[in-house]
């Protein structure tokens, strides 16, 4: 009896452990929806979605998020144009092609790009990369949506890297043994037998490096320069985190500027939930193969 | 059986977690106004709260809706960013300067350019004056930098020189620091920071020929600066903790407080 009383102890302990988690999921979700909805309403959903001038302080205030949602879809799009292919070779030759004291090395240059805060991003990105730009391009000024995208493309490439790699080294031997065997070569074997064995373990890769981009905001708000204009690779823009990042701090509590705030973080949230939801697809696949 | 021992430990285990949260309560002074004045009213009520154990609450508002809340009563102190107009005075309201806010414009130290007027400074930021060579510098596009909107700074900015809402800025940054790095970096751009945070980095740039300084914030003759203002009813005495706090606020010891939070004190 008494062995009983302390495994039902114990098995309470872990029942508020994880109910933790998932109250804190709830309260977060229920907390943006209910503090996001009211703005909306108010500012109406077509002008908030589609609205292209965001000037909450005017004397005539707008709140028109597109230029937001835009350079956030374009960031995440151009920093994967970048990041995945030079994610998907590194982890193809990390995984298949590399010696022993490369792959250990490079692997742990890998890990320790996954380790470094944003905030360093950010800073290395306003101090080098900006003037960098302005230089090479010969414009005004660096901080730009093509600085935003470089950045984003560094920090997501351990993401795409490390979960490739696991993915491909899952792949059975037993199959590169056969393509090999049947005469291909080692690289027709890797990119034919290989990779198409580990696609959907790639794929996730990539999901999960789309949720960081589109959900950085410490790093981008060094780079980006802020302005909220429709966005263009060589002009200052916004993000949808940045919008909320920057303004929050100083917008009167109670305002609508304070609740649109809340309603751009809803916005971001629903994004988030979307390619969480096609990351759990790919993975279910993966099992399911 | 099973179930209810794993409830009872789970309430007991929030029991737990929430024990502790319980605080006593002193007096407390309501501040209500412009929210420029957070930093450093945020500084000083926390100092004031360490040495009494009086909280200071701060409602930021607003300079306009800060002095009529006080003259409707609902706070003790108002906080303004700017002086008293006189028909605010008629109505029976006293002003107190706790200190001035002096704004630097600077710019990049290899830029040629040390000296504008207010007119043009104005000019370059609405977008009418593009290019540093109109000015006096070298042939190359000026690259605005500015504050975040709602940012205290920026409002102080914008509304001395009078270009509300209407600058183009290049770049919108979200701290004193990170306006001061891009200035740095960038040899066209201008930008705007609050005095006691510029060092030789830039060069801060003089207004009608007034170099910025705590000397020429505090006789007046620096332009872009202001007042930071307690307002308070004339003839009426404060209760008992914010008469405390308004004496703290204005002594000798807050000096060094309200300069590290970047404004000059008018003590």
């Amino acid at each position: 009896m008494k062995k009983r009383l302390l495994e039902n102890i114990v098995h309470g302990v872990f029942l508020i452990l994880g109910l933790i988690t998932v109250g804190c999921v709830l309260l977060i979700t229920v907390y943006l929806v209910v503090s996001g909805i009211p703005a909306i309403r108010e500012i109406g959903l077509t002008d908030f979605l589609f609205g292209r001038e965001w000037e909450p302080t005017g004397d005539d205030p707008k709140y028109g998020i597109l230029p937001f949602i835009l350079t956030s879809v374009y960031g995440t799009a151009g920093a994967m144009v970048i990041g995945v292919p030079v994610g998907f070779f590194t982890a193809v030759f990390l995984s298949k092609a590399a010696g022993g004291k490369l792959r250990t090395a490079v692997g742990s240059a890998v890990d320790l790009l996954a380790g470094i805060p944003s905030v360093i991003y950010g800073l290395v990105g306003m101090l080098v990369l900006v003037p960098a730009i302005r230089e090479i391009f010969d414009v005004p000024d660096g901080a730009s949506l093509l600085a935003a995208i470089i950045v984003l493309a560094v920090m997501i490439l351990p993401n795409i890297i490390k979960v490739s790699i696991t993915a491909l080294d899952a792949v059975p031997k037993e199959y590169e043994d056969a393509s090999l065997a049947l005469g291909a070569t080692p690289t027709e074997t890797f990119f034919r037998v290989s990779v198409p064995a580990a696609k959907s373990g790639i794929a996730a890769a990539v999901a999960l490096g789309v949720g960081r981009a589109i959900g950085e905001a410490m790093a981008v708000i060094m780079v980006a320069g802020n302005v909220a204009n429709m966005p263009s690779l060589f002009e200052s823009v916004r993000f949808l985190t940045t919008a909320v990042a920057s303004e929050m701090a100083y917008s009167s509590p109670g305002s609508l500027h304070r609740e649109a705030l809340f309603s751009i973080a809803l916005v971001l949230f629903l994004f988030i939930m979307l390619i969480n939801a096609a990351l759990n697809f790919f993975l279910k696949r993966r099992k399911g193969e | 059986m099973k179930k209810i021992v794993s409830l009872a430990t789970a309430a007991a285990f929030v029991c737990l977690a929430l024990a502790g949260c319980s605080a006593e309560k002193g007096g407390s002074v309501a501040t209500d106004g412009s929210t420029s004045m957070s930093t450093v009213i945020g500084a000083l009520g926390e100092a004031f709260e360490a040495d009494t154990g009086i909280t200071v609450t701060y409602n930021p508002t607003g300079s306009g809706t800060g002095i009529q809340a006080v003259l409707e009563k609902r706070c003790d102190i108002g906080l303004s960013s700017r002086a008293l107009k006189d028909e605010e005075k008629e109505a029976g309201l006293e002003e107190t300067v706790l200190a001035y806010d002096g704004i630097a414009v600077i710019v990049n130290t290899e830029n040629p350019v040390s000296d504008l007027d207010m007119e043009t400074i104005a000019k370059i930021y609405k977008g009418e004056i593009t290019n540093w060579k109109d000015v006096g510098g070298a042939d190359a596009e000026i690259v605005l930098i500015g504050r975040e909107s709602g940012s205290g700074t920026r409002d102080g900015f914008e509304s001395i020189t009078g270009t509300e809402g209407e600058c183009k800025y290049r770049q919108e940054l979200t701290a004193t620091g990170d306006v001061i790095a891009t200035v740095a970096s960038n040899p066209n751009a201008i930008g705007y920071a609050s005095l006691a945070s510029v060092e030789d980095t830039v060069k801060a740039l003089s207004v009608d020929g007034v170099k910025p300084g705590e000397a020429t914030v505090k006789d007046g003759t620096y332009a872009i600066q202001r007042p930071f203002v307690l307002v308070t009813r004339k003839g009426e005495a404060l209760s008992e903790s914010a008469q405390k706090f308004f004496d703290y606020a204005t002594s000798e010891e807050a000096v060094s407080i309200i300069s590290g939070a970047g404004v000059v004190a008018a003590q």
